[in-house]
């Protein structure tokens, strides 16, 4: 029988534990893809955040580290100063990279530091239960805004990528989404890109990727695809806030 | 034998640069030495101090609580390390700004008219170096010619002209007595 | 003997770090310490390393434990305030079991505090400091001279037992000048051995992983058990200590750092009036030198602990001498700096002048 499908080699066979209809896992099988066809799996330096990808270092077949809460970016930075040779890819939530890490966050992409940021925003703490994220929508529900996050008591959500566009230092900065098979092909030509920036030492590249997590929004995986199509996405608009390389052309 | 100097005055009166000058002379004579600026904030204030500690033996504490010797650059110095002079020590005061006379009389008191001197040799700034010649006289402790080659370890970005003026300042201090 | 070099404690410092074979600086700017990323910035430059001025104490330690987990000498000076920031971090790379160097140049505290020198830090840096059950090496110099040597030494611990080691010390011995000899030769960093846990691709290796959780029930209680002989190793082997004057001593002070060089000038003073008093300065605080106190209490009936605090080191005194002596303490908090006369009168309490 012939194999048309398998697990990629930048996966390890370790089982994931991720929700049904978690976005996470698509992810991560884009970012195995990629480690393998860019020939980059042994070069490799994946950074595990803390939330619920905090097992991404059991998954990835590559060297990985996790450190505290938000501080991907800082630890990648020191890895790759050290190591200037590894590729290094951080891979973080919204609370991680936008809450408790934004000014390693910021600072990493102000320096145009040569790593790649993995940004899942799915709107809300899945690890610790459904509370408010930075990203969670106006009039959303969490756990900590049952009555819908109120944009006077709770503000505003962060917008990532349109933040970081402020800053001369960023090299790339694109929003994608996980929640269709046209989104999916264009979130892995984005980390691709990423990652080959890095490789071409261009410096800073973040693709954030809007996720599913129907555990922590309370509905179905069709329904929680569904919503990134229709309300999410919306919010958050898809497509590239920076990307130095077509300047450079 | 153990020497244990305060220099103090105004910032911008070589007060720091006179103490380094000192513990690299006593350092070039074999002799163990530490040198402690006056800190902090203090320093923004106008005013600077520094401990030396020239010893025959390892130096103990670096902070000088009860000096062997003061070299007094300013008024206000002389008010504030006065009475901190151990009996029988040694105070060398700047007379040419200093108009208050010391009040003690269980030490050794030497006026030098230490910018008079320098501005003879045309420049008022090198009045620390004036003390520092005549310090190296009254106590022995350093050598004139060990405090000439420290100074251009101290000064080594400044001009042959200017060094050779700080040597003329070392000696007519060091003449002085 | 090489040549010596009269120099600042901090700048002293930088070399030394230089020497050990260094060639990754993090840091914030704090004051009492900020010659040392200055005088570094300019070294590392010279030296082709890499000097990073952060954004924070916390991504300044998360810098250090990507740099120490890929196998390289990394150091981080900061003071007190900024140490505080940094403990998350540290306790992540106890846990992870990284070798880095993390410099406290002690202020005045708690909060915002002042700028002089203190040794207010004594507590975090000797009882863990972050939050697990954890250790730092902490080593304590007195001298521009130990300033020059010690990251050396705390480099080889950090290796030999793959924790994270500590230097304490404070703005006195930072600000103070003393001749430096070089005593050993520079460290080439590129012949330092490859470590067997470092993060550098995994080429013709199984991949690893660093990190500090384990969730798997029981695991990490195993773990925290295999960690705490590692801790009992280092304090059987590496507690570090120097004494003075203690074969005929009526009265032994204790003191580190720069307390000690004003224990020591007291002690000469004290000397000169007959009075038989000895010295026993701490180098390593953590292991803090207990068996040697412990010995020492066995003939000596007073201790006199002189400390930039209320009183922090004294706890581990009298567990080291189980309270046989009567151990006394004279204190300066909040920036205070006793002076050698104010030890001596104190001395001269206990022992009721000439003995």
């Amino acid at each position: 029988m012939k194999l048309i499908f398998g697990r990629p080699a930048g996966l390890t066979d370790v089982k994931q534990r991720y929700c049904p209809g978690c976005g996470h896992g698509i992810v991560h099988r884009l970012v195995a893809e990629l480690l393998v066809e860019l020939n980059i799996r042994e070069r490799a330096v994946g950074i595990a955040p803390v939330g619920c990808s905090v097992f991404a270092d059991e998954y990835f077949n590559c060297d990985m580290i996790q450190p505290p809460h938000g501080r991907g970016p800082a630890v990648a930075t020191g890895i790759k100063r050290a190591r200037p040779d590894c590729i290094l890819f951080s891979y973080q939530g919204d609370g991680d990279l936008a809450a408790i890490g934004t000014a390693e966050t910021v600072h990493a992409a102000a320096r145009n530091e040569n790593i790649t940021l993995i940004f899942i925003n799915n709107a809300i703490y899945g690890m610790t239960g459904g509370q408010l994220a930075p990203t969670t929508l106006p009039g959303m529900r969490s756990t900590t805004s049952v009555q819908g996050r109120d944009i006077v008591k709770q503000g505003y959500p962060i917008k990532v990528c349109e933040l970081l566009a402020g800053l001369d230092g960023p090299y790339y900065l694109v929003r994608c989404a996980v929640n269709t098979p046209k989104n999916i092909i264009r979130t892995k030509k984005a980390l691709k890109t990423a990652f080959q920036n890095q490789i071409n030492n261009k410096g800073f590249s973040l693709v954030e990727i809007l996720s599913m997590c129907p555990t922590g929004w309370g509905m179905t995986p069709v329904q929680a695809k569904k919503w990134i199509g229709e309300v999410m996405s919306k919010y958050y608009p898809l497509g590239e806030f920076r990307n130095l390389a077509k300047e450079e052309k | 034998m153990t020497k244990e100097v305060i220099v103090a005055g105004f910032g911008g009166q070589g007060i720091v640069s006179s103490g380094i000058i000192l513990a690299y002379a006593g350092m070039f004579e074999d002799r163990h030495v530490t040198f402690f600026p006056s800190y902090g904030a203090e320093m923004r204030g106008g005013t600077a101090n520094c401990s030396v500690v020239i010893s025959s033996s390892p130096v103990a504490s670096p902070i000088v609580a009860e000096p062997d010797v003061l070299i007094i650059m300013n008024e206000p110095s002389l008010l504030r390390f006065e009475p901190r002079l151990k009996p029988n020590g040694l105070l060398l005061y700047n007379k040419t700004l200093i108009k208050s006379e010391p009040k003690r009389s269980d030490i050794t008191i030497i006026p030098v008219p230490a910018n008079a001197i320098a501005e003879e040799l045309g420049q008022g700034r090198i009045a620390n170096m004036v003390m520092l010649g005549v310090l190296a006289k009254k106590t022995g402790i350093l050598q004139l010619a060990t405090l000439k080659k420290a100074q251009r370890i101290r000064y080594k970005k400044a001009s042959e002209e200017q060094l050779s003026l700080n040597d003329q300042a070392l000696e007519r201090g060091y003449s002085f007595l | 003997m090489a040549e010596k070099r009269l120099m600042y404690g901090n700048h002293a410092l930088v070399e030394g770090i230089i020497y050990a074979g260094c060639r990754f600086f993090a840091g914030y700017p704090i004051t009492p310490q900020n010659e040392v990323p200055e005088y570094m910035s300019i070294r590392m430059n010279e030296v082709g390393g890499v000097f990073l001025q952060t954004e924070s104490e916390i991504a300044a330690i998360n810098m250090l434990f990507g740099a120490g987990a890929a196998g390289v000498r990394a150091t981080t000076s900061s003071s007190s305030p900024g140490i505080s920031l940094m403990q998350e971090g540290i306790s992540y790379i106890a846990g992870a079991d990284i070798p880095v160097l993390v410099i406290n140049i002690v202020r005045g505290g708690p909060g915002l505090g002042n700028i002089a020198p203190a040794q207010s830090d004594y507590y975090q840096a000797t009882k863990g400091g972050g939050h697990g059950d954890y250790f730092t090496i902490t080593l304590a110099p007195n001298s521009a001279q130990e300033l020059f040597e010690f990251p050396k030494l705390a480099f080889e611990l950090a290796e030999k037992y793959r924790n994270p080691a500590l230097i304490l010390a404070d703005g006195l011995l930072g600000q103070m000048m003393e001749p430096v000899e070089f005593t050993f030769e520079p460290i080439d960093p590129g012949k330092l051995p490859e470590k067997d846990y470092a993060l550098t691709g995994c080429r013709g290796r199984p991949r690893r992983v660093v990190r500090s959780y384990d969730l798997r029930p029981g695991k990490l209680e195993e773990l925290n058990w295999k960690r705490y002989k590692k801790y009992q190793e280092i304090i059987k082997n590496e507690q570090r200590y120097e004494t003075f004057n203690d074969k005929d001593a009526g009265l032994i002070i204790i003191a580190y750092g720069t307390c000690a060089r004003v224990a020591s000038a007291a002690m000469k003073m004290a000397r000169d009036k007959n009075l038989k008093v000895g010295l026993l300065r701490p180098i390593t605080l953590w292991p803090f030198p207990k068996d040697k106190v412990a010995q020492l209490s066995e003939r000596i009936k007073d201790f006199l602990v002189v400390e930039m605090n209320c009183g922090q080191m004294i706890d581990d005194v009298r567990m080291a001498t189980q309270f046989r002596s009567r151990i006394h303490f004279l204190g300066r908090p909040g920036g205070g700096v006793p002076t050698p006369p104010e030890v001596l009168k104190k001395i001269e309490e206990i022992m009721g002048g000439g003995r």
